[in-house]
């Protein structure tokens, strides 16, 4: 890995999804504050973990990364180019670089079409290939993800939940792409299936240089994969620092909270830790908390909580915190 | 999806077991799968018969037909159908007009067949115009809302709020003397007519698969990969859209030859024609017109259309459910 070379960098990324009204005339009335000023790197061969509960916006940023979700402001550097300015065939051309894998394995590939099809319809659409050599590329495709090659022409449904999350894997990796954002790629499988696509997710890695967004809920699904965290909380990023300073020495209470939350395997330990229980429901992102977002449900609150946005800066080398008391 | 707390191997053993099942069993698309279901469906596989049988009378009318339709047999009117001995007027039956004749000596199953082309027709031809035209339309107000959106569904609901029949009868009646109500011996006013009223039920049916569809990941995933938007459209939103289109085809084709049965009825439908070399000469409509005015004396002129009415009626209604069951949306992109 090259040391600490950026791939992407996201700068204030905002995104805002308006509320609509009226049967005639449509008139906005609000808006969802799904992403609300994040700005991180993201580094060349890295896997980034994005944790928070289900909610919070990290779907929204991953997708107004990739452009699928067009941001409310912020920008995205990828090699020098702000992704947030370019359109039409600019964009296409410079997203091939970033692909995604979805949390849906049955809603992520089209049912009428075969596995071939779906794999290398990328590679048409950007002349990477011709329809009389998909066949090969399908075979290459499918071989890569640990599948049979002679698949090419099943449909999705014939398939299991695992082998549909290899099959999408298989159609964002058709691109060549430097960057994958993995949407809660294992969330939706079977105990059993969810450590092979790691595992398989992982040997990629190291097979074809990829740098993953990887996202999930709980902290306990990215230890094992990221070198980098982000915890997100209601919009924002509260917390960013390598993995093992993350899980040893968490500053900011929503990450100490998370951690509490994660079962521990060994039972002296288990049974003595201190636990820190969250109370309450996430506040609606339509109407966010005044100053830091997590003050109504943090146990260190106080006055310039409510009053002050805490400030996401760095309190120690590489590790971001936004908290007033840290 | 089973859950296994079993030794490892087993489930290395299961997906072998899996692998070899596959590697067994050809691949079969959606579509197939439905085209299965269906042909087990045995009321649909009759209606299925019935509607080519019908086609294929009204294409090969002019061969089959034993009799010219216009011709006049001078006294050999009211004959009574073959099996009835002696009809209602003393008229002897003759075996050369099975269905035995009208008040004109024409024969009447040589009428019925030509009838055939006229309800066929108003069955296909206007519903493949409408469907192309329903759908497209569907596709885009789904796919870009905004105010296309809004501008179909005020269409629709205007469309919806005002009675069909009672639409078709002012369009008949106000423009049948025109040189538009005369084109096709007054079908292409008819088929016009049918074709403003029924294409927005295919809009607005295409329009919500996509409005639902459109959220899906596929579709995210096909942005994601590059796609554009005509690609999209018409490769990921309507292929996964026909489901429903088809059901609404077989459902909606019946209202249609109902509807000319009764302009027909009504002297709204088909202008008879008396020009041999006409493609349409009567339709079942006109013939149950003529039918109805002897109705107790040659029972059979009445029938014979009205059967045949109805018989094509209830094999498109077959196949509609039949369809319905074997697409059933429900089942669409899981196993
Ligand atoms: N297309 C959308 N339109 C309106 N609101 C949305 C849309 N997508 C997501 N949201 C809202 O944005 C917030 C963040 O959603 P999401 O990014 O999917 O969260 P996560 O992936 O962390 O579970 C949620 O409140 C969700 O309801
Ligand atoms: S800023 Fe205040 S409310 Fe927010 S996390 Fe820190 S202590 Fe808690
Ligand atoms: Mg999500």
């Amino acid at each position: 890995m090259a040391a600490n070379e950026v791939l992407l960098n996201v700068v204030d990324l905002v995104k805002h999804f308006p509320i609509m009204k009226g049967v005639l005339i449509q008139k906005q009335v609000g808006a969802v504050h799904a992403v609300d000023g994040v700005s991180f790197d993201i580094r060349k061969g890295e896997t980034l973990g994005l944790v928070g509960e289900s909610g919070c916006g990290k779907s929204t940023t991953g997708r107004a990364i990739l452009q699928l979700h067009r941001p409310t402001s912020g920008s995205v550097f990828y090699e020098g180019k702000d992704l947030v300015k370019l359109k039409g065939e600019n964009l296409r051309k410079t997203r091939r670089r970033m692909q995604m894998i979805f949390q849906d394995p049955y809603a992520s590939l089209n049912p009428r079409m075969t596995v071939g099809q779906i794999i290398t319809e990328p590679m048409l659409i950007h002349d990477m290939t011709t329809q009389k050599d998909t066949q090969g590329h399908a075979e290459r495709l499918l071989k890569l993800v640990g599948l049979n090659p002679a698949y090419t022409s099943r449909y999705p449904h014939e398939f299991s939940g695992g082998q549909r999350q290899r099959i999408g894997i298989a159609r964002a990796l058709a691109l060549e792409p430097a960057l994958i954002v993995c949407d809660e790629p294992i969330s939706a499988l079977d105990v059993s299936i969810q450590a092979q696509v790691v595992n398989l997710l992982e040997d990629l890695q190291a097979e074809l240089g990829l740098t993953y967004l990887f996202i999930a809920h709980d902290l306990s699904m990215v230890r094992h994969i990221s070198d980098r965290v982000a915890v997100m909380y209601l919009g924002i990023i509260v917390e960013l620092t390598s993995r093992d300073e993350l899980y040893a020495n968490a500053l900011h209470p929503y990450t100490q909270a998370l951690l509490s939350a994660v079962p521990i395997p060994d039972p002296v330990i288990e049974a003595n830790r201190k636990r820190i229980i969250l109370v309450g429901d996430v506040p609606s992102p339509v109407n966010p908390p005044s100053g830091c977002r997590f003050r109504t449900r943090c146990p260190l609150a106080a006055e310039i909580c409510k009053e002050k946005k805490p400030e996401f800066r760095e309190v120690a080398p590489d590790h971001w915190v936004a908290c007033h008391m840290v | 999806m089973t859950t296994q707390v079993s030794h490892p191997s087993t489930g290395q053993t299961q997906a072998h077991i899996a692998n070899l099942t596959m590697m067994t069993v050809k691949p079969r698309s959606l579509w197939q799968d439905a085209w299965s279901r269906l042909i087990k469906n045995k009321a649909s596989v009759i209606g299925m018969v019935v509607i080519v049988i019908f086609t294929l009378l009204a294409i090969f009318a002019s061969v089959i037909a034993p009799h010219n339709p216009l011709q006049i047999n001078s006294g050999k009117g009211f004959t009574p159908p073959m099996w009835i001995p002696v009809g209602p007027n003393g008229v002897p039956a003759d075996p050369n007009f099975i269905f035995g004749t009208d008040t004109l000596g024409r024969d009447v199953l040589s009428r019925t067949l030509y009838g055939a082309r006229v309800s066929m027709t108003v069955g296909f031809l206007p519903t493949f115009i409408i469907i192309f035209v329903g759908t497209i339309v569907g596709l885009f107000a789904g796919y870009r809302g905004g105010r296309i959106d809004n501008l179909l569904m005020r269409i629709t609901d205007v469309v919806y709020a005002f009675p069909d029949l009672l639409f078709f009868i002012i369009v008949m009646v106000t423009l049948r003397q025109t040189p538009i109500g005369q084109m096709m011996n007054g079908l292409f006013l008819l088929f016009s007519a049918l074709a403003v009223v029924n294409w927005v039920g295919f809009a607005r049916i295409v329009r919500g698969q996509v409005l639902s569809l459109k959220e899906k990941e596929f579709v995210e995933a096909a942005r994601c990969i590059g796609a554009t938007d005509s690609r999209i459209m018409f490769r990921h939103l309507l292929p996964n859209s026909l489901g429903p289109v088809i059901i609404l085809t077989a459902m909606s084709i019946p209202g249609m030859i109902i509807t000319e049965a009764v302009l027909g009825y009504l002297g709204l439908g088909l202008i008879p024609s008396t020009n041999p070399k006409d493609f349409f000469i009567t339709s079942w409509g006109a013939s149950m017109l003529e039918g109805q005015t002897a109705i107790n004396a040659q029972p059979w002129l009445l029938l014979l259309p009205a059967i045949a009415v109805s018989l094509v009626v209830l094999a498109f209604t077959f196949l509609g459910d039949g369809l319905r069951d074997a697409l059933d949306p429900r089942l669409q992109g899981t196993q």
